[in-house]
C-alpha cells in the first residue's frame, strides 16, 4: 500500500538521511469490552528538525492517540501497536518503559491541553518543571533546577517568575498557565515539542500570544513541532505541513500552502467550508459537514467517509463503498497526498462551487 | 486559618453541650429506675431504702437541677453523698459508677490507655496495609492479582468481624497456642507485655479492616492514575514510582483519609468486639457492661468521649486537607 512509502514528496528541508521524526505505517488498536477500537490505521508522516507539522482532525479521529504513541503514551498491555516510530533513529515501538523514560520530555515534550488538569493542583508551578527537568539532569542540585524554572518561566514571559515559581497552578490564570505547561516541556530542550491542542481552552487574543510564544521559540531553539489541533486558523499559521486525519487515517497529506489552497478530498473541503471568513457575505450560511464520525468499533467499509460525503455518485460503481482509497499523490499534480476516489477531485470541487454560487 | 480553628471549637462545643443533654433527657424520660437498681444491688432493699438513694443521688430533683448539678460537676468538681459515705469526685466529674462507686473520670482513664493503644495500632496496619494493596490492585488494574485482591478483599470483609476474631482467638490462642495470651499490660509498666498482648488484637483488627481500605484505595487510586496530570508526570520522564506515589497516590489519599479520620474516632471510642473477645479492658468494654447495669453515669460519660472523638476527627481530617491540597482555604 502507497501508506508505508516514507518517500515523502512534501518535505521541504533537504537534508541527507532521514528526517528527525519518522512515523511508517503505525497502527494503535485498544481492545475493549464492546470489541477492537482501531484508533490509528496505517498512519505514516514524518518531520524535519525546525519544521512544524499540523495534524488536523475531528474528535476521534485518532490525532491525539497518534501523537501521544510517539511518547510511548500508550499502556503497552493494552494496546496494540504495529508500525515504526522513529525519534532520531531510535525505534520507539517495542522500546523498554526504562528507555522510554528517556525519551520522554527529554528529546520529545509534550505541551497538553487544558494545563489546569494537566499540572497537578498539589504541587508548586516551579516544582513541577524543575521536577522535568530533575529527571534528566539527575546530577543537577535541586537550586539548579530552581534557577531553570525561574529562567523558564521568564523565558515563557511570565512576569515576576522568580516570584511566580512558588505558586500553585489555581493562582495562575489560563493562559499562564499554558505558558507554565509550554515552560515544563522546554525544561529539557526538547528536539521535538508536541502539542495537543495547546490554545484550544483559551480566548482567541491568549491563544495568538501562545502560538507566537511557540514560534518564537522554535526560531530560536530550531526544534521540530506536532501541532495537533481541530483549528485550522491555527494550521494557517504555524504548519509547514499538514496531516488530514479522518477515522483513524491519513486522508489528505502535504504542504500547508497546497492544502489550503488546493485542497483535494471532500472531508478537507468540509473541514474548510466549516470556518468563518472575514470577508464574505454574512448572509450565507457556513455548511456544517453533515453526519456524525464514524465509529472506530466498526469504521465504515470502503472509504471511511462515505456515509458523509456528497460527491459518491461521482465515482464509478460502488468503489467508495467497497474499497478503501489508497494515499496517493493528487492527479492535479498539485504535489500532496490524497485519500479519494474521485477522478478530479479539483475538477469536482471547481464544479461544486460553480453550483453554489449559482443558488 | 486561626478564626477557623476557633469557629470549629465552638461549634464542636455547641454539638457536646446538646449530646449531653440529650443523653441526660433519655435517661430521665426513659423506662429506667437506677435508684430502684442501685437499691437491689445492694441486697435487702425495700421501699423506704430506695427511696432514700433517690433522694442521695437527686434522682428526686426535676431534671434541669439533675443537669445543672451534674454540669456544675464536670468543670468544678463536687462532693457525692451515697449510702452514708461522702465520695469526693475531682473535675471534671461525670459522676460516679453506681456500681463500683468509683468517679467515672478515674474509670475511664484507666479504661483508655487500652482502647487507645488497641485502635492506634490497629489503624498502623490497616491504613498502611490496606493503601498499599489497594495502589497495587490499581496499578495492575484488570490483571489476576487485581481480581484476586478484589475477590479476597470482599470475602473477608463479608465475614462477620466478631466471628473472625473469635475464629482467630480460638485457633490461634486456645488450640494451636501459635499466638501468644492477649491481654493489655500497660506500655510504662512492661512494653514487651504489652506489645504481645496486644498483638493478636492488632492483627486482627488492621487485617480485617483493611480490606475496606484496599477497595476504597484501589478506587480512589485508579481515578487519580486516570487524570491528566498524572499523564503530564509521566510524559515528563519520571520514574514509574514517581508518577504513581508522588502523582497518583498524593491524590488519591485524599479520600480515603476522610474516611480514616472517621474510623480512628469510632475505635477510639472503644473497640467493643475486641475488646470483648481478647478480653482487654477499655472503654468498649466498660461501656457494653454499663449499659448492662443501667450505670448511668459511665453511659453518658462514653457516649461525650464519643462525641469528642468524632467532632476532633473532623476537625483533624479538614486541617489535613488543607495541608495537602493547596487549594483548600480553611474559612
Amino acid at each position: 500500500m502507497s501508506t508505508k512509502s516514507v518517500a515523502d514528496p512534501t518535505r521541504v528541508s533537504e537534508s541527507t538521511g532521514e528526517p528527525f521524526l519518522v512515523v511508517d505505517d503505525l497502527t494503535v488498536k485498544f481492545p475493549t469490552a464492546d470489541g477492537l477500537v482501531s484508533a490509528v490505521s496505517n498512519l505514516s508522516y514524518s518531520i524535519d528538525m525546525g519544521q512544524t507539522l499540523g495534524i488536523v482532525g475531528e474528535s476521534g479521529s485518532g490525532k491525539s492517540v497518534s501523537s501521544m504513541a510517539v511518547l510511548g503514551l500508550h499502556d503497552a498491555k493494552r494496546t496494540q501497536m504495529s508500525g515504526s516510530i522513529r525519534v532520531g533513529g531510535m525505534e520507539i515501538i517495542g522500546l523498554s518503559e526504562t528507555r522510554l523514560r528517556r525519551v520522554r520530555g527529554n528529546q520529545v515534550a509534550m505541551i497538553f491541553q487544558d494545563a489546569l488538569a494537566a499540572l497537578h493542583p498539589f504541587y508548586r508551578v516551579g516544582g513541577q518543571i524543575s521536577e522535568a527537568y530533575l529527571a534528566h539532569h539527575p546530577d543537577a542540585s535541586s537550586r539548579d533546577a530552581r534557577k531553570k524554572a525561574v529562567s523558564l518561566l521568564d523565558r515563557v514571559g511570565i512576569p515576576q517568575p522568580d516570584r511566580r515559581v512558588d505558586d500553585y497552578p489555581h493562582q495562575f490564570s489560563g493562559g499562564m498557565r499554558q505558558r507554565a505547561m509550554i515552560a515544563m516541556a522546554l525544561a529539557n530542550d526538547p528536539r521535538l515539542l508536541i502539542a495537543d491542542e495547546p490554545t484550544t481552552a483559551l480566548d482567541v487574543t491568549v491563544q495568538a500570544q501562545i502560538l507566537d510564544l511557540l514560534q518564537e521559540l522554535q526560531r530560536d531553539f530550531g526544534s521540530a513541532i506536532i501541532m495537533v489541533t481541530h483549528d485550522l486558523g491555527v494550521i494557517a499559521e504555524m504548519a509547514d505541513d499538514v496531516l488530514v486525519m479522518y477515522a483513524g487515517r491519513a486522508v489528505e497529506y502535504g504542504t500547508t500552502k497546497s492544502i489550503l489552497s488546493k485542497p483535494q478530498m471532500p472531508y478537507t473541503w468540509g473541514l474548510l467550508e466549516s470556518i468563518p471568513e472575514m470577508d464574505t457575505d454574512p448572509e450565507i450560511r457556513l455548511l456544517p459537514i453533515p453526519g456524525l464520525p464514524p465509529s472506530l468499533l466498526s469504521p465504515p467499509k470502503g472509504c471511511a467517509f462515505h456515509p458523509r460525503c456528497r460527491f459518491t455518485g461521482e465515482v464509478e460503481g460502488d468503489l467508495c463503498f467497497t474499497e478503501l482509497p489508497p494515499l496517493d499523490p493528487a492527479p492535479d499534480g498539485s504535489g500532496h497526498l490524497i485519500r479519494c476516489h474521485l477522478h478530479d477531485p479539483a475538477e469536482t470541487l471547481s464544479r461544486d462551487n460553480a453550483l453554489k454560487s449559482e443558488v | 486559618m486561626f478564626g477557623y480553628l476557633v469557629r470549629r471549637l465552638l461549634s464542636a462545643m455547641l454539638v457536646i453541650f446538646v449530646t449531653s443533654i440529650l443523653v441526660f433527657t433519655l435517661f430521665f424520660y426513659g423506662p429506667s429506675d437506677p435508684g430502684l437498681t442501685l437499691c437491689e444491688k445492694s441486697g435487702r432493699c425495700t421501699p423506704e431504702r430506695a427511696a432514700l438513694i433517690d433522694k442521695a443521688l437527686g434522682f428526686d430533683d426535676p431534671v434541669t437541677t439533675q443537669y445543672a448539678i451534674y454540669v456544675k460537676g464536670v468543670f468544678a468538681g463536687r462532693t457525692i453523698n451515697i449510702g452514708g459515705s461522702a465520695i469526693n469526685c475531682p473535675r471534671p466529674c461525670f459522676g460516679i459508677s453506681y456500681t463500683t462507686r468509683q468517679p467515672v473520670s478515674q474509670i475511664l482513664s484507666q479504661r483508655i490507655p487500652a482502647t487507645v493503644s488497641i485502635a492506634l495500632g490497629g489503624a498502623l496496619i490497616f491504613f498502611p496495609l490496606g493503601l498499599l494493596l489497594g495502589v497495587l490492585a490499581a496499578r495492575k488494574r484488570g490483571s489476576a492479582t487485581d481480581r484476586m485482591l478484589v475477590g479476597s478483599s470482599l470475602v473477608l470483609s463479608s465475614i462477620p468481624y466478631y466471628l473472625v476474631a473469635l475464629l482467630a482467638y480460638l485457633y490461634l490462642v486456645l488450640i494451636w497456642g501459635v499466638a501468644p495470651t492477649t491481654a493489655y499490660t500497660p506500655i510504662t509498666h512492661n512494653p514487651v507485655a504489652w506489645f504481645t498482648g496486644l498483638l493478636l488484637p492488632w492483627l486482627v483488627l488492621g487485617i480485617t479492616n483493611s480490606t475496606a481500605y484496599a477497595r476504597f484505595g484501589r478506587g480512589s487510586m485508579v481515578d487519580s492514575l486516570s487524570e491528566d496530570y498524572v499523564r503530564t508526570a509521566k510524559a515528563k520522564g519520571l520514574t514509574q514510582r514517581k508518577v504513581l506515589i508522588k502523582h497518583g497516590l498524593r491524590a488519591a489519599i485524599v479520600p480515603v483519609l476522610t474516611i480514616f479520620g472517621l474510623d480512628l474516632a469510632t475505635l477510639l471510642a472503644g473497640t467493643v468486639f475486641t475488646e470483648q473477645i481478647f478480653g482487654i479492658q477499655g472503654i468498649g468494654r466498660e461501656a457494653l457492661q454499663a449499659i448492662g447495669d443501667q450505670n448511668f453515669p459511665v453511659i453518658s460519660a462514653t457516649v461525650l468521649l464519643a462525641a469528642v472523638l468524632v467532632v476532633a476527627a473532623n476537625v483533624a481530617v479538614d486541617v489535613m486537607y488543607s495541608v495537602i491540597d493547596p487549594r483548600v482555604r480553611l474559612s
